[in-house]
């Protein structure tokens, strides 16, 4: 299995290359440059063409690229051109409030989404039944940003029990985590509902029955078991999503993330840091999906690693 | 010598939103200790939910038990409470069932699988139930036991499975053993390799057997009695030789003819029984066979015959069947060779066109729901 | 001797356990149909596009007329002296109708549904079987596209096209609705090339496709009439919450301000347009909220029928 990982941490590579090459693409496609953004005090064109070349833009495209590459390859991944700092530093600040929200987030989806859906797949048709199906499928269908402002006119404005805005205190974290969590607390519910029907409909759930198990036993040490596993498969990609998806939440709730500076810098044509935010999120995601082969593989003894 | 089984007028159902399904109808019979009782019939008859019934593993909605008496070892099953049950279950009476891939439990190793009955019910700690697990997989024939105690079942061939569940059965002593369907999702060779087994396995420990299967292949080497069911109900009972050398009813006359035989003439055509299962939801008055038979008279589609005693057979050969039977307005058929006469076929003829022509019925959504198998 | 000689009109009069069934896409029909949930999305559904498509004789004034003095007007049912009947649903801050809005974006929420999932399926379709079907390099490009495009979370995806082509010739096609659609469809399709892709390829094995073969069928043919039906159920059941999806995407983009130009109304450029304000007047976010929120659920109560009906075997 050890070779398998490195192999696949290996494909990363190239990956990671073509989606660099993707966003350069299409990031230098908008015409303009990071220095004349400022309609109010427009900078005189010398200036312009003097920071142009300062910071290299004024090279040919391929040039750019190859010297990107070559940089990153040494970890090295440019300066910021709004804050003139290094990306690395800028991506390291940001990087830590939002792997909070999304970690928080994902602890919270499991600690409601795990018992609700096995209570509801052990009481099928029943009244709890019913109704979490129903929230979680509020929970998949509605945009998690309707959500957030249902909660905020509800919360904040009219009970003022939480601040809307700023992050820090458990307060404040509030709000941010519990909207993030839904989504992902819908989805895993109903694949954990559905996984545990399945399971316990399984023959081999008779057979246990048949040996004279209590039903207790045979809930958590046959069905479980079995059924936990596509759910274990996917709390890797979930937790991706929720690092990288915590932006529009970020946006909301002014969570100095690297959500928020995300959004700014496609604005600002910061293009190292758009490209730095992007392939950090791009190996994120890709990690995640390797975690989910890994994770089968130890779990399910059917499953080697390995192709 | 009081009876190790007796059953008495077991009726389960299942409450679906179609109806009532009356899948076990009114069954009675006996097993005595160390005998081996086959029960014959076609899918759907109700053999599978007797087996289960006698575990009371009847899953409760929507099935339920509704009627009779199920005495065990002088205990009436049906009256225990949920704690006594499962006492028995593994432990006095054990079940092997017919699908051993999806049967046992992928993500346990089988020593774990075999292991759960001895230490729930002979209480042994993890290091003997792993040895006594060690003499069980030797017992019922698996190579390197000892080695391959912690594979998985994915590990093993489909007849070594098998082996791996009897061994499961087995592992407790139990007075009983439910084989349903063992040998119908495995090779022939390896049919007969574990119908071998069995049967050795029967004599050493003077288990009880009761062997579920639709095969009369199966049953004529093994068995020391044989109940045919049909429609939810037994329609024949007799020793295992008498009921192939001297049916006495036309379902099993059917069944038999449609075995082709090595010594018959190949110009012969086969004789399939024609014709569908009986709806269980709604039986008819009459006999449940009737409409598929070739030698049914007014009486079969008004009254339903009884199980008794029949004439020109051994004493304890019952058939429920109002041609051989030797009661006012029946008996038409006591004398008849089975062999020569094939009764009116045109009668079969007409229900072919008869279902042809229906016009076509939905699709029951709970037919793809994961429903026990009748 | 008894004969039947009435006509036998059902089972049961003839004693025995029917099995007959109707074709696989009436038996599903049947099963939808039968899903309450699905038939009440179904029945939002079409009223949405019916909205949409008469977006002009319904909607009582101009969407894009402005009039400050007017500004924030409050919907009817609120007891306040800022009402006015012009405005029922009141009126946003630039005094435009809220309920017009509403209504003409109601119709560019349904195009963004149903055109980007139109292409997305050709495309997907198309790929997909001729990578599953002829191999070689096509298929190998296919599973290294897919590749990058899983480590690719989507809605940045559609920011970085939409951020930086938003304001070049190609942003201005339609008020951005174009960009929307090809973004949306670049996004998705190869997942769904993937998906035809595997079933054909678990389909291509299969024995009746020999058997098409041993006849003397062409691969175009054996394509169109043997692979493709089959393949069908996971493609729509695909298709059908693929449109939610988009609609998400473009509402979610509107919302970040990335996404169709102005004086294009969505109910996302609404939120947008109006949160800053949600403090002191909700009703400009709040009713284009639960617009949203309504039409997607109403396609995934659509999705989840659709795919219970069509192998209610899949219990998600």
């Amino acid at each position: 299995m050890l070779k398998y990982t490195v192999r696949r941490l290996l494909l990363l590579i190239p990956t990671l290359f073509f989606v660099a090459l993707i966003v350069f693409v299409l990031s230098r496609a908008a015409p303009g440059s990071p220095f004349d953004r400022n309609q109010d005090k427009p900078l005189p064109a010398a200036a312009i063409e003097r920071l142009n070349r300062h910071y290299g833009i004024d090279k040919p495209l391929h040039e750019q690229f190859v010297m990107y590459i070559v940089n990153a390859a040494k970890f090295d991944f440019g300066t910021s051109l709004v804050r003139d700092r290094p990306v690395a530093d800028i991506i390291g600040q940001g990087f830590p409030t939002s792997a909070q929200l999304g970690i928080q987030a994902l602890l919270l989806a499991l600690a409601i989404s795990l018992p609700l859906g096995t209570i509801s797949a052990l009481k099928q048709n029943s009244a709890i039944d019913y109704g979490s199906l129903f929230l979680a499928t509020i929970g998949t269908s509605v945009p998690n940003f309707v959500i957030a402002i249902f909660a905020i006119f509800i919360f904040a404005v009219n009970l003022h029990l939480v601040p809307i805005v700023g992050w820090g205190t458990p307060k404040h974290m509030i709000l941010p985590t519990l909207i993030l969590s839904l989504g992902a607390a819908a989805f895993l519910t109903r694949i954990t509902r559905a996984s545990m029907l399945e399971a316990i409909h399984q023959d081999y759930v008779r057979t246990a029955r048949s040996k004279g198990l209590r039903e207790q036993v045979v809930v958590i040490t046959h069905v479980m078991k079995n059924a936990l596993i596509p759910v274990a498969t996917i709390v890797g990609p979930a937790t991706a999503a929720l690092v990288t998806g915590s932006f529009i939440i970020e946006f909301m709730f002014s969570v100095p993330g690297i959500g928020r500076l995300f959004v700014t810098s496609i604005n600002q044509r910061d293009y190292p840091v758009i490209m730095g935010v992007y392939l950090l999120y791009a190996f994120i995601i890709s990690v995640a999906n390797l975690t989910v082969d890994l994770v089968y593989g130890m779990l399910d003894p059917r499953i080697k690693v390995g192709k | 010598m009081p009876e190790l089984l007796e059953v008495k007028d077991l009726h389960t159902q299942f409450f679906t939103r179609d109806g009532v399904v009356r899948a076990v109808d009114g069954v009675s019979f006996q097993l005595s200790a160390g005998e081996t009782l086959g029960i014959v019939g076609e899918s759907g008859c109700g053999k599978s939910v007797t087996a289960l019934s006698l575990m009371r593993l009847i899953p409760q909605p929507p099935g339920k038990i509704t009627q009779g008496s199920i005495t065990f070892d002088g205990q009436d099953v049906l009256k225990m409470d949920d704690d006594e049950v499962r006492g028995i279950r593994g432990n006095n009476i054990a079940m092997i069932f017919q699908d051993p891939m999806t049967s046992l439990n992928p993500v346990l190793t089988i020593s774990r699988q075999i292991s759960e009955a001895l230490e729930l019910h002979l209480k042994m700690d993890r290091a003997e139930a792993r040895k006594r697990t060690i003499e069980l997989l030797e017992l019922v024939g698996i190579p390197s036991a000892k080695k391959r105690l912690d594979d998985y079942p994915h590990q093993f061939s489909g007849g070594m499975r098998q082996r791996v569940m009897i061994a499961m059965a087995l592992s407790c002593n139990p007075k009983l053993i439910l084989a349903d369907e063992p040998t119908t999702a495995l090779d022939v060779t390896i049919q007969a390799q574990i119908l071998e087994l069995l049967r050795g396995l029967a004599k050493e420990f003077r288990t009880a057997f009761i062997l579920i299967t639709h095969d009369l292949g199966v049953v004529a080497g093994m068995t020391q009695r044989i109940h045919v069911m049909y429609g939810g109900k037994i329609v024949e009972k007799a020793d295992t030789a008498e009921l192939f050398a001297n049916p006495k009813m036309p379902y099993t006359w059917g069944l038999l003819r449609s075995i082709p035989r090595l010594d018959e003439s190949r110009k012969a055509k086969l004789l399939p029984i024609e014709g569908l299962p009986p709806d269980l939801i709604a039986p008819p008055p009459g006999c449940r066979f009737e409409p598929r038979c070739q030698y049914r008279r007014d009486i079969c589609h008004e009254r339903e015959p009884e199980l008794i005693t029949v004439p020109k057979a051994k004493p304890d050969h019952e058939a429920r069947c109002w041609g051989t039977q030797n009661v006012p307005g029946g008996g038409w058929l006591v004398d008849t060779d089975w062999r020569r006469d094939v009764g009116d076929v045109a009668k079969i003829e007409a229900i072919k066109e008869q279902i042809a022509d229906l016009p076509p019925e939905v699709k029951r959504a709970e037919d793809t729901d994961g429903e026990v198998k009748p | 001797m008894a004969t039947i000689t009435a006509r036998p009109q059902t089972a049961a009069e003839l004693n025995i356990l029917h099995r007959k069934q109707r074709s696989l896409w009436m038996d599903a029909w049947h099963r939808l149909t039968r899903n309450r949930m699905a038939m009440a999305g179904l029945v939002v559904v079409v009223f949405a596009m019916l909205v949409a498509a008469f977006a002009p004789m319904i909607a009582p004034r101009d969407p894009t007329a402005q009039n400050s003095a007017l500004a924030l007007a409050d919907p009817f049912w609120v007891d306040s002296q800022y009402r006015n009947p012009d405005y029922p649903l009141g009126s946003d801050q630039l005094g435009r109708d809220i309920l017009s809005r509403l209504i003409y974006s109601a119709r560019v929420s349904m195009l963004v549904g149903f055109v980007p999932v139109s292409i997305i399926f050709v495309m997907g379709v198309t790929i997909g079987m001729y990578a599953a079907f002829h191999g070689g390099w096509i298929d190998n490009a296919l599973m290294r596209l897919t590749d990058v495009m899983y480590a690719f979370p989507d809605l940045l995806f559609l920011i970085i096209i939409f951020a930086t082509l938003r304001n070049t010739w190609a942003g201005d096609l339609m008020g951005g609705l174009v960009l929307m659609f090809v973004g949306i469809a670049i996004v998705n399709w190869v997942g769904m090339a993937r998906l035809v892709r595997g079933q054909v390829l678990s389909l291509k094995e299969k024995e009746f496709v020999e058997a098409a073969r041993a006849t003397g069928a062409r691969p175009g043919r054996i394509m169109l009439k043997h692979l493709f039906p089959n393949a069908l159920a996971p493609v729509i059941v695909s298709l059908a919450f693929a449109i939610p999806s988009a609609m998400l995407a473009e509402a979610t983009l509107s919302f970040l301000g990335f996404g169709v130009k102005p004086p294009t109304a969505t109910w996302g450029v609404m939120i947008n347009e109006g949160f800053v304000l949600v403090t002191s007047t909700p009703w400009p976010v709040l009713l284009p909220a639960f617009c949203i929120a309504i039409v997607m659920l109403a396609f995934t109560a659509l999705g989840d029928g659709l795919r219970d009906a069509l192998d209610p075997r899949m219990k998600l």
